[in-house]
C-alpha cells in the first residue's frame, strides 16, 4: 500500500518551448501574470490522473463545423487534420479535442466581439472530437478571416484555429492555437511570438496537405500536436531529460 | 524518439463560444456519495479588477480518495457515476461557482498522504499558458502534513485554503497578483 503514491510523472516542458506568464508586447499579460514565483511541486496521483473521454463524449457530426445549422455557412471550407501523440512519439488515443474559431469574416459568435464584419447564421465555431486508437483527428470547416484587435496600434491576429486538448492526465492539459501557412500577419503577432523556440513556434503553423485535398469540394490542412510525454521507466526521471 | 512539445497559446477572450454548452458546474450527479460543497469565488487582476473571461477545470478523487483513472493503483471503492472533473466559467462581475463532493484524502509521495484536495486549472485571454492551482478544504486535520502544501511557504498557504461562509457554502478566491496573489505551481 505505501507505494501506492509513487508514479511515473509527466517529463516538465522543455526549455523555451513554452511562453512564459508574462509578456508585455501581449498586453493582457501584464495584469494577469502571476508575480511571484510558481512553486515548484513534484506530480502526484492528482496530476497524472485526469478526465478520460470516449467516442460516445461527442456527437458523431461535432467534428463538422459547417454541419450545424440549416444552411452551408459562407467561406472556403477545409479539411483539418493530424495526430496528437506524446514527446515518445505515442499516439493519445481517446482525446477529447474541442476547436474554436470566428467565421470567414473574421467574427466570433460572441457578446463581446464586437468587430465589424458580419456574423453568419449558418456558423457557430465549435466542434469537438475524440482522437481514435491511433492518436488521429479530423474536423470539416471554413477557414476563419484574420480580424483587428486593439493590442497595439492597427493590429491584426493572423487567421487560426483554437484547439483545447486533453490527454491521459490533468498534467498533459494544452491550450494552443494552429495558424496557416505564408501568413503575413503571424511575424506581427504577439501571440505566435511569445513561443521563445524558434521551432515550436513554426510547429504551431499547420502545412498544407494535399493527400486529403477533397477534389472539387475542399482543401486540407495538416496539423499533429505533442504532449508531454513519460520517461521509458520511473528511474530515468532526471529533470529535463531528453 | 522525441518530439518537440506543442507551444501552448491563449484561449483570447472568446472561450465561452464552446466551453459555456460543455461546462460542468456539478461534478456530482444524485446518488454519489460523500458531503456535498458548494464553492463559489471570484477570480481578480492586478488591479483588483475581475476576471470575466476566465475557465476553471477542477479535477478530483470520490469521497473514498480514488481517482477514476487506471493509473491510481489504491484499492479503494470507485464509483461508477462520479468522474471528477468540472468546469466553470466566470460571470460578469468575476464569479463562479461549482457544486461537488468533498474528496477523501489520496496517497502522496514518500508515503504521505495528501489532504483533500481539488486540482485546479485556470485558462483566461492574458494567459499565454495555463495556471495550475489547488483548492484545500477548511478544518482540515490533515493540511498540516499535507506534502504539498508544505512546499508552500508558510505566509502563502492560505490562499489555497477555502473558507467557509456563513450559509456553509466554501468560497475561495483567486488573485492572479497583489498582496494575497494565490500560489500556482509548477509540476
Amino acid at each position: 500500500m505505501s507505494n501506492v503514491g509513487n508514479i511515473n510523472p509527466y517529463r516538465k516542458s522543455y526549455f523555451d518551448t513554452q511562453p512564459d506568464y508574462l509578456y508585455p508586447a501581449y498586453r493582457s499579460t501584464v495584469k494577469r501574470a502571476p508575480q511571484q514565483p510558481l512553486v515548484q511541486m513534484p506530480q502526484t496521483l492528482s496530476e497524472i490522473t485526469g478526465p478520460l473521454f470516449t467516442a460516445g463524449d461527442v456527437a458523431e457530426t461535432d467534428y463538422d463545423l459547417t454541419a450545424q445549422h440549416t444552411g452551408a455557412p459562407l467561406g472556403e471550407r477545409m479539411i483539418v487534420s493530424g495526430r496528437l501523440l506524446d514527446e515518445g512519439g505515442r499516439p493519445v488515443p481517446n482525446a477529447l479535442i474541442e476547436m474554436w474559431q470566428a467565421n470567414a469574416s473574421g467574427r466570433y459568435k460572441h457578446i463581446v466581439d464586437n468587430h465589424d464584419a458580419p456574423l453568419d447564421p449558418n456558423f457557430t465555431g465549435f466542434g469537438g472530437v475524440v482522437t481514435d486508437a491511433q492518436g488521429h483527428y479530423r474536423f470539416k470547416t471554413i477557414k476563419p478571416g484574420a480580424y483587428p484587435w486593439r493590442n497595439h496600434y492597427n493590429a491584426w491576429r493572423p487567421a487560426h484555429l483554437h484547439f483545447s486538448l486533453f490527454g491521459q492526465g490533468f498534467a498533459q492539459r494544452l491550450v494552443t492555437q494552429m495558424y496557416f501557412p505564408g501568413d503575413p500577419l503571424l511575424e506581427f503577432d504577439p501571440m505566435y511570438s511569445s513561443v521563445p523556440d524558434e521551432r515550436a513556434r513554426a510547429r504551431l503553423v499547420s502545412s498544407f496537405d494535399w493527400e486529403n485535398t477533397v477534389p472539387e469540394y475542399a482543401i486540407a490542412y495538416r496539423f499533429d500536436m505533442i504532449l508531454r510525454g513519460r520517461d521509458a521507466t520511473p528511474m530515468e526521471t532526471k529533470e529535463n531529460k531528453r | 524518439m522525441s518530439l518537440l512539445l506543442t507551444a501552448a497559446q491563449t484561449v483570447g477572450p472568446f472561450v465561452s463560444i464552446g466551453f459555456e454548452k460543455s461546462s460542468v458546474p456539478d461534478v456530482a450527479p444524485a446518488g454519489v456519495a460523500g458531503d456535498r460543497v458548494v464553492i463559489t469565488g471570484r477570480i481578480v487582476d492586478g488591479d483588483g479588477a475581475p476576471v470575466t473571461d476566465a475557465v476553471l477545470e477542477t479535477w478530483q478523487a470520490n469521497s473514498h480518495g480514488k481517482y477514476a483513472h487506471p493509473d491510481d493503483a489504491q484499492e479503494k471503492l470507485l464509483e461508477d457515476n462520479f468522474k471528477g472533473f468540472g468546469r466553470v466559467l466566470t460571470d460578469a462581475q468575476g464569479g463562479f461557482k461549482l457544486t461537488t463532493i468533498k474528496p477523501g484524502k489520496v496517497a502522496g509521495p514518500s508515503g504521505i498522504e495528501q489532504a483533500p484536495h481539488i486540482t485546479v486549472v485556470i485558462f483566461m485571454r492574458g494567459l499565454l499558458k495555463q495556471l495550475m492551482t489547488r483548492i484545500y478544504f477548511p478544518d482540515e486535520a490533515a493540511n498540516a502534513a499535507d506534502p504539498i502544501l508544505s512546499l508552500v511557504p508558510a505566509t502563502r498557504r492560505a490562499t489555497l485554503v477555502a473558507t467557509k461562509s456563513a450559509d456553509g457554502s466554501l468560497q475561495w478566491n483567486v488573485h492572479l497578483q497583489g498582496a494575497n496573489e494565490t500560489v500556482f505551481f509548477d509540476y
